[in-house]
């Protein structure tokens, strides 16, 4: 990672001002969004937009010849172009055509996209944002750090500041009072363009309509008052039927601002009239730029399913410690880096796209059922591929490739790093690699591994069989986990098997964009995990059990391994992570927890990957109570604690104050006890608790089980 | 649908009243305009743009408001105080109104000025926007506006501010007289 990139993150993390509007405004949002989509099926309403743009992007081509001819046959003029360079002279040239002298615009992330008023004031046209957030960025020389609200990253006294010197008068930081400044700057502004530029936020073919959607009334403004409009639209906007339009405004605003709908929604079919009684000037420009090519590529055509609201940034625990200026360019957080990934090029994402901790937070939301966090990895991999795995990298992975060698260096770790290791921390680790333990503690490579433990337990015979996927962490660092889940599964009459040929489940390759030694890591597995007869494959970590269960069929796929996608799909159907089998066992009678003691509060935290992927939440939960504890639930529960394997020791200075706030949260239940379900978290929590002086008891699922067993 | 809409819509900011007969909705709009202070000042103007409820009025009452025009030019509306134009439908569950604006006049009214009073046939409120779009439609209406509260904006520190290009008050008058023509 580049000096400036990590210096960049450096400003945003100090900067008071930002990491508290953007704290402030995501905790307010889930509320208030939670409260928008109240009585509306969800998961329906993003089924019909997906479904609807999907369509639109499987046809790009007619759907875009559909809009113009409808369009044209009502007096519109369209200009479809794949290249940014036609659409600026397009422009520039029906500005030369009229005597454009001024401009007003209202709201275009297109526009931002081809740098659009850089090149109108090069030819000498006057043009104001009218958007005030974007009239705010403009008068500061700025970006927009958000898709939805541009300026969110200025303090009001920064906005008088701007405004003073625009207006020459000392003006004080009142908000109400800015925003008459912005009005009445503007007003004359309006009423003196010859053109109007707006974007569009859907563009209907059927009827060569375009819909705009504002709060503000400047798109009613900007559409109505110039003689001249200009529409640009990205294809992207394109839907087929008008009635797409009604889910897509249910979804947009709800989404965006947490609002039913927006102040003003125009839809706009052809001409009207000016009030001098002549017919609107009428341009709607389609462009293109990557956008086919996009809808052509199997990985990244569900990125035209988005309706640019603007949620995924809202709900990223890394974009609102950071903001839009770190994480992207144009279009910033996590789609805004797929965006800068194909509108700009692929490197310009290079440092952007690393970081996406890969919490899964944005999928849960996104009304265009985009699958952010997978389009990034896919962005890291195709980096990979172009410019190859950086060093140190390629030197990790080539040990994880050898199992033999792998597991060796994690055993000698357990003597290396003696001589820092205190209790079962490391805390200081030597010179280069200090960042890591930046914030929390490492867990020590335990003395004896789970592997060597598990031949010594002994063990019912002859009843049902569940394999092991211990995975690295519980084998090398937390082996108590494993014995409590070896402990539990023979409880209710299932005999354990551990095969030694097991190795890394692949994730830390795959998340870094080294897909061919995760399909080698795969294949390893499926191997070693099926060579035994059994009726489960059981891992409790979360991480590993979406490896075994959703990545090796795609990544052997993507690597062409077709041969082994059979058993692939056979173990993925035999493997299930530990809530949820305990919880069967406790339905069907085979396990319980001795009962009538109290044990008190605790808390729970949810981890990204069993939450969110495996779409477990309750079963953990509903345990823990039986087992006799009382559930006091934290504040953002499922919001990840920074950990993202090896994200906490590529990005420390991130990952903290990720993990800080979780700490916080975990705190404010009261609980002296924390649960979770995946040996990550465990490590995250439990050393950032150590290092922060705190006695809260973090603890591993299994583990709490385990000690209440009848 | 009504007790829905009222909430919705003072949810948002705007104001919502209700009247049966037509001469009872002048009444309330002559008042209006003079608790408004609407004179014959710049910046004091009201305009009142052509619909099928005007029509239906005796002018000669209304041309003695000092300030109110019924010509609705855009240098006139660009002076008013307050801009009063019809909307054809009430959407219940967001609590917007919804008119073909393709008329100019009908959409300076409604954007320039401070306060927008929006006449309303009270017939015409529909549950959502699924109902609604079985009423309107682009292939006969260019310009379709929906209009729900006052304008906003959250751009300076997420702060919730109302009134920015657009009315900050937003009056909207159910008439029970006014069938459901529009």
């Amino acid at each position: 990672m580049k000096k400036e990139f990590k210096a960049s993150i450096n400003r945003a993390l100090n900067d008071a001002n930002l990491t508290g509007a953007l704290g402030k405004f995501s905790e307010a949002y889930r509320v208030n969004r939670a409260k928008a989509y109240e009585g509306i099926d969800f998961e329906a309403l993003r089924g019909r937009i997906a479904e609807a743009k999907s369509s639109a992007a499987c046809h790009l081509d007619e759907v875009a010849e559909v809009f113009k001819e409808n369009a044209e046959a009502l007096g519109a003029k369209v200009f479809r172009t794949s290249d940014p360079e036609q659409v600026k002279e397009y422009i520039l040239q029906v500005a030369r055509d009229n005597g454009v002298k001024s401009v007003v615009k209202s709201k275009s992330m297109a526009s931002e996209e081809i740098h659009l008023n850089k090149a109108l004031l090069n030819a000498g046209i006057s043009v104001a944002e009218t958007d005030l957030g974007e009239w705010i960025i403009q008068l500061a020389g700025q970006t927009p750090s958000h898709m939805v609200m541009p300026a969110i990253h200025l303090t009001k006294e920064e906005v008088a500041e701007i405004f003073s010197k625009e207006v020459e008068e000392r003006l004080d930081s009142d908000i109400p009072r800015l925003v008459k400044v912005a009005r009445n700057e503007l007003r004359p502004k309006f009423l003196a363009a010859d053109m109007g530029i707006s974007g569009a936020n859907i563009a209907v073919a059927e009827t060569g309509s375009i819909v705009l959607v504002t709060n503000e009334g400047n798109a009613r403004l900007t559409t109505t008052l110039p003689r001249i409009h200009v529409a640009l639209v990205g294809v992207e906007k394109l839907v087929e039927k008008f009635e797409t339009v009604v889910p897509i405004l249910d979804a947009l605003p709800r989404s965006a601002t947490a609002q039913l709908l927006t102040s003003y929604v125009s839809i706009i079919t052809g001409p009207s009239p000016n009030d001098d009684g002549s017919l609107k000037d009428l341009h709607i420009i389609l462009m293109d730029n990557r956008r086919t090519e996009m809808a052509r590529d199997p990985k990244f055509k569900q990125a035209l399913q988005c309706i640019r609201c603007g949620s995924c940034l809202n709900v990223c625990p890394i974009f609102r410690l950071v903001g839009g200026h770190v994480f992207g360019k144009i279009y910033t957080g996590g789609i805004g880096t797929i965006l800068t990934a194909w509108f700009d090029e692929l490197q310009k994402s290079e440092e952007i796209q690393g970081l996406c901790i890969q919490c899964g937070n944005c999928t849960e939301v996104c009304p265009g059922k985009l699958d952010i966090p997978e389009m990034i990895l896919e962005i890291r991999r195709r980096l990979v591929l172009e410019k190859g795995q950086p060093l140190a990298q390629k030197a990790i992975f080539s040990v994880v490739n050898n199992r033999k060698l792998f597991h060796g260096m994690l055993r000698a770790a357990s003597v290396a790093g003696k001589p820092f290791t205190s209790g079962k921390f490391i805390r200081h680790l030597p010179l280069f690699l200090s960042d890591l333990t930046d914030g929390r503690s490492l867990p020590a490579i335990a003395e004896k591994p789970f592997r060597d433990i598990f031949p010594e337990i002994r063990q019912p015979k002859g009843g049902e069989k569940a394999v092991f996927y211990a995975g690295c962490l519980i084998d090398f660092a937390y082996p108590e986990t494993g014995i409590a889940l070896v402990k539990l599964l023979n409880k209710a009459g299932i005999e354990v098997l551990f095969p030694e040929e097991q190795t890394c489940c692949g994730a830390p390759a795959l998340y870094n964009g080294a897909y061919e030694v995760a399909a080698h890591n795969a294949v390893d597995n499926i191997k070693a995990l099926l060579e035994v007869e059994a009726r489960y494959v059981v891992s409790a970590c979360p991480t590993c059990t979406v490896a075994l269960a959703h990545d090796f069929a795609k990544t052997l796929q993507d690597q062409g391994r077709s041969e082994w996608l059979d058993k692939a799909k056979e173990l993925a159907e035999k493997t299930v992570d530990l809530s949820t089998l305990v919880k069967r066992l406790v339905e069907e009678g085979r396990l319980s927890f001795e009962e009538g003691e109290d044990l008190g509060k605790i808390t729970y935290h949810d981890s990204c990957h069993l939450k969110r992927t495996l779409k477990v939440s309750q079963e953990p939960r509903e345990l823990l109570q039986k087992a006799g504890y009382e559930l006091a639930e934290m504040y953002e529960c499922d919001m990840c604690c920074g950990m993202g394997g090896s994200y906490s020791m590529k990005l420390p200075e991130i990952s903290a104050p990720i993990l800080k706030r979780k700490l916080h949260n975990i705190k404010e239940t009261g609980a002296p006890l924390v649960a979770m379900d995946c040996p990550g978290c465990v490590m995250q929590i439990r050393g950032g608790f150590d290092q922060d002086g705190e006695t809260v008891r973090v603890r591993h699922t299994a583990e709490l089980l385990a000690e209440r067993l009848k | 649908m009504f007790e829905q809409f009222k909430t919705r819509a003072t949810g948002v900011g705007a104001e919502v009243h209700r009247v049966v007969t037509r001469r009872d909705a002048v009444d309330f709009i002559l008042g209006f305009l003079k608790k408004e202070g609407v004179s014959d000042l710049s910046g004091s103007y009201a305009v009142w743009a052509d619909g099928p409820f005007l029509r239906g009025v005796d002018r000669e009452l209304l041309k003695q408001v000092p300030g109110l025009s019924l010509k609705v030019t855009r240098e006139r509306t660009a002076q008013a105080k307050i801009g009063i134009s019809e909307m054809s439908f009430a959407v219940a569950d967001t609590g917007s109104l919804v008119q073909d604006q393709s008329a100019v006049d009908q959409r300076l009214a409604s954007s320039l000025t401070g306060i927008h009073v929006a006449i309303v046939p009270s017939a015409n409120i529909v549950c959502d926007k699924t109902a609604l779009f079985s009423r309107i439609s682009p292939k006969t209406s260019r310009y379709i506006a929906f209009i729900t509260g006052p304008s906003r904006t959250a751009d300076i520190e997420r702060v919730l501010t109302i009134g920015v290009h657009g009315p900050e008050r937003l009056i909207i008058l159910f008439v029970d007289e006014l069938g459901g023509a529009a």
